[in-house]
């Protein structure tokens, strides 16, 4: 794969049976880039996790309608990788989703908390009609 | 969720027949492991050698099954877990809540 320009843009029902084929899309990714230096294995399995956590936050905050749809892309230039996740939910404030309490561990919130720990920038922000999950990893 | 149930040693050891745990399948997972508590079997392993992948929602499932059996005096446990999905666990310090084994014969001498 040539790391020079590369994006991937899938719409999905919001239905996790998807997550599956979202998280292998990352994987396939991640071991096939040229010019990678890094733990490719792991760098596969975090950009499946990433992207299953993200699109799991996008279906579980969607609307209820049905018909409704996730829209994800991934983007590479210049040794960036950047993923945007779209939901039409209410969205939430990325701002306030607290660090997990690794004293006394819950059974919910470690999402969000992977995907910051493992990729370099995340930022959710509201636009028109949507809500954009945005996650850089520098490879 | 593609599991199996066997009972050896005294344990009940679920196999997890799937590649991947996430929030597709993990809801039947803590579902059914629940189930097991409430019947009366609390002392779990699970053998997690097929799986590849392991999402916040598995690791979410485990921990539910860890409290509940807990909670009945009993234990949930792992066994057989890739390195991949071991490092998840390392990463949420969960491998501090549970007693991960590297085969069932070190799971059965030391829980069964």
């Amino acid at each position: 794969m040539c790391n020079s320009i590369f994006q991937v843009d899938v719409i999905i029902p919001t239905q996790t049976k998807y997550l599956d084929l979202i998280g292998s899309i990352g994987e396939h990714i991640a071991k096939d880039l040229d010019n990678f230096s890094g733990d490719r294995e792991a760098l596969a399995y975090h950009l499946n996790l990433v992207l299953t956590e993200a699109t799991t936050n996008a279906i579980k905050h969607a609307n209820n309608d049905p018909r409704d749809t996730v829209r994800i892309t991934i983007h590479i230039q210049d040794n960036e990788l950047n993923i945007k996740v779209y939901d039409h939910g209410q969205g939430f404030d990325l701002e306030t989703v607290p660090l997990p309490d690794f004293d006394q561990p819950k059974e919910g919130g470690m999402g969000i908390f992977f995907i910051r720990t493992l990729m370099d920038s995340v930022t959710y922000t509201k636009q028109c009609d949507c809500n954009v999950l945005e996650i850089i990893k520098y490879l | 969720m593609k599991l199996n149930l066997e009972k050896i040693n005294g344990c009940n050891v679920i196999f997890i027949q799937e590649e991947r745990i996430d929030a597709h399948n993990s809801g039947e997972l803590k579902e059914y492991i629940l189930h097991m508590i409430e019947q009366g079997d609390v002392n779990i392993i699970v053998q997690l050698e097929s799986v590849r992948f392991i999402d916040s929602s598995g690791l979410g499932a485990l921990l539910s099954g860890y409290k509940n059996a807990a909670a009945k005096s009993g234990k949930l446990a792992l066994a057989c877990c890739k390195q991949q999905v071991l490092s998840m666990f390392e990463l949420t310090r969960l491998n501090r809540v549970f007693e991960i084994y590297t085969d069932l014969n070190e799971a059965f001498e030391n829980e069964a």
